[in-house]
C-alpha cells in the first residue's frame, strides 16, 4: 500500500510500505494491506513504517486516513 | 551651480545606493521563491485537512460542538497583526497597521475606548507601531519570522485558542497581507475566533459514499480537527504575509533602483554642464590674458 506522511512544512515520507503502526488516541494500531477505510486521530508516539527498511517517526498528534490502500498521515510536527 | 567636486561626490553616493537597492532586490527575489515554495508545501496539507473535516462531519448528523464556535458578547478583542521584521518594503507594513486601526475604529470602537483591544504582533514592525500608539501589545511571538516554522506558529495559535477558551478574549481577528502576485498584495482581515458559521457549507458540498471506520467517534474527530484547521489558517496567514513581504520589497527596490538611475542621469548632466562652464571660463581667461600681453 501507499503511505504518505505530510506536515505543513514538508512531505516527510512517501512510498510503498507493507505495514504501519500508529499511536492512535485510543491505543496503538497497525494498518496492513487492504485495510478497511478508516479515519483516526493520533496521539503522541511513534509511527513505525515497515517497508523496504524499518523507519520510525515521532509525532505529537495528527490524523490518519486510510482509503483504497492509500494511507495519508497529516502530522503536526515530526522528529 | 554646484562645484564639480560636490556633484561628483553625489554621483558616487547615488551610485552606491543604487548598488544596495539592486542587491536587495535580488535577495528579495531569492527569498520570495523560497516563501512561495513554503506556501506550495503547505497547500496539500491544508486541502487534505479540509477534505477530511468535510468527510467526517458529513457522517455526523449534529453540527459539531466546539468551544471555538461559541459566540459571546464581544467585550475583549484580540487583533493579530502579521507584518514583517524589516522595513524598506514599500507600504507593506503601513497597510497592515492602517487596516488594523480602521478595523478597531469601525468594529470595536466601544471596546477600544474601554481599553479592551489587545494586539498580538507577529512580526516586529506591527508590534512596534502599536506600542507607539499606546495599545496593549503581546510581543511573545513578535520574532516568528526569525525562526519561521509551523512549530512556532502552532504555539502562537495554541495560546490564542487557550485564551479564547478561557474567556480572555471574545473575538480574535487576523490582519495580514495576502499574496496575489509579486506586485500585488491584498490586505485581509479575517475573523479567526469564534469560527464563522459559513464553514458548515462544506458539509453539504461533499457527501462521500465510502463507509469509514471512525476512531474514536466522528464527533471526537471533528472536535480534534477544528483546532488543527485553525492552526493552519494562522500558518497560512503568516506564510502569505512572508511571501507578500518579499514581493513588496522586490517591487520597492526595483523602483528605487530606477529612481537612482534617473537621479544619476540628471546629476551627470549637471556635472558635464559645470565642467563645460569651467573650461569655457578658463579659455576666456587665457584669451583675455594673451590679448592684454600683445597690447602691452
Amino acid at each position: 500500500m501507499n503511505l504518505e506522511i505530510i506536515t505543513p512544512d514538508k512531505k516527510i515520507f512517501s512510498g510503498e510500505v507493507s505495514a504501519v503502526t500508529f499511536p492512535g488516541t485510543e491505543g496503538q494500531f497497525q494498518v496492513l494491506n487492504n485495510h478497511a477505510a478508516l479515519v483516526s486521530t493520533l496521539g503522541q508516539g511513534a509511527i513505525v513504517v515497515e517497508g523496504a527498511h524499518k523507519e520510525t517517526f515521532t509525532v505529537d498528534g495528527g490524523v490518519v486516513e486510510v482509503l483504497n490502500n492509500k494511507v495519508l498521515v497529516l502530522a503536526e510536527s515530526i522528529s | 551651480m554646484a562645484s564639480l567636486k560636490e556633484v561628483r561626490n553625489r554621483i558616487t553616493s547615488v551610485n552606491s545606493t543604487q548598488q544596495i537597492t539592486k542587491a536587495m532586490k535580488m535577495v528579495a527575489a531569492a527569498k520570495l521563491r523560497r516563501a512561495q515554495d513554503a506556501i506550495i508545501q503547505m497547500r496539500p496539507y491544508a486541502k487534505k485537512l479540509g477534505e477530511m473535516l468535510a468527510t467526517v462531519s458529513a457522517g455526523t448528523e449534529t453540527a459539531a460542538e466546539s468551544p471555538y464556535k461559541q459566540v459571546r458578547t464581544v467585550e475583549k478583542v484580540l487583533i493579530v497583526t502579521v507584518t514583517s521584521d524589516r522595513g524598506l518594503c514599500g507600504a507593506f507594513n503601513t497597510n497592515v497597521i492602517k487596516a488594523a486601526v480602521a478595523l478597531i475604529q469601525e468594529k470595536y470602537a466601544t471596546q477600544a475606548a474601554k481599553g479592551n483591544v489587545e494586539i498580538l504582533a507577529l512580526g516586529k514592525k506591527g508590534g512596534e507601531a502599536f506600542l507607539r500608539r499606546g495599545f496593549k501589545v503581546n510581543t511573545d511571538f513578535m520574532d516568528v519570522y526569525t525562526r519561521l516554522s509551523f512549530g512556532v506558529v502552532k504555539e502562537a495559535a495554541e495560546s490564542i485558542m487557550a485564551d479564547f477558551e478561557a474567556g480572555k478574549y471574545d473575538a480574535v481577528e487576523v490582519v495580514f497581507n495576502e499574496f496575489k502576485n509579486v506586485a500585488t498584495q491584498i490586505i485581509r482581515a479575517d475573523q479567526l475566533l469564534p469560527i464563522p458559521e459559513a464553514k458548515n457549507d462544506l458539509k453539504t458540498a461533499t457527501t462521500s459514499n465510502v463507509n469509514y471506520t471512525f476512531e474514536p467517534s466522528e464527533e471526537q474527530i471533528v472536535t480534534d480537527l477544528i483546532p488543527k484547521t485553525l492552526k493552519i489558517q494562522l500558518y497560512r496567514a503568516v506564510l502569505e504575509s512572508n511571501a507578500s513581504e518579499h514581493g513588496a520589497r522586490m517591487t520597492a527596490m526595483d523602483k528605487a533602483t530606477d529612481n537612482a538611475q534617473e537621479l544619476i542621469k540628471a546629476l551627470r548632466l549637471e556635472y558635464n554642464r559645470s565642467r563645460q562652464a569651467a573650461i569655457t571660463k578658463e579659455i576666456l581667461e587665457i584669451v583675455g590674458g594673451a590679448e592684454a600681453l600683445s597690447q602691452g
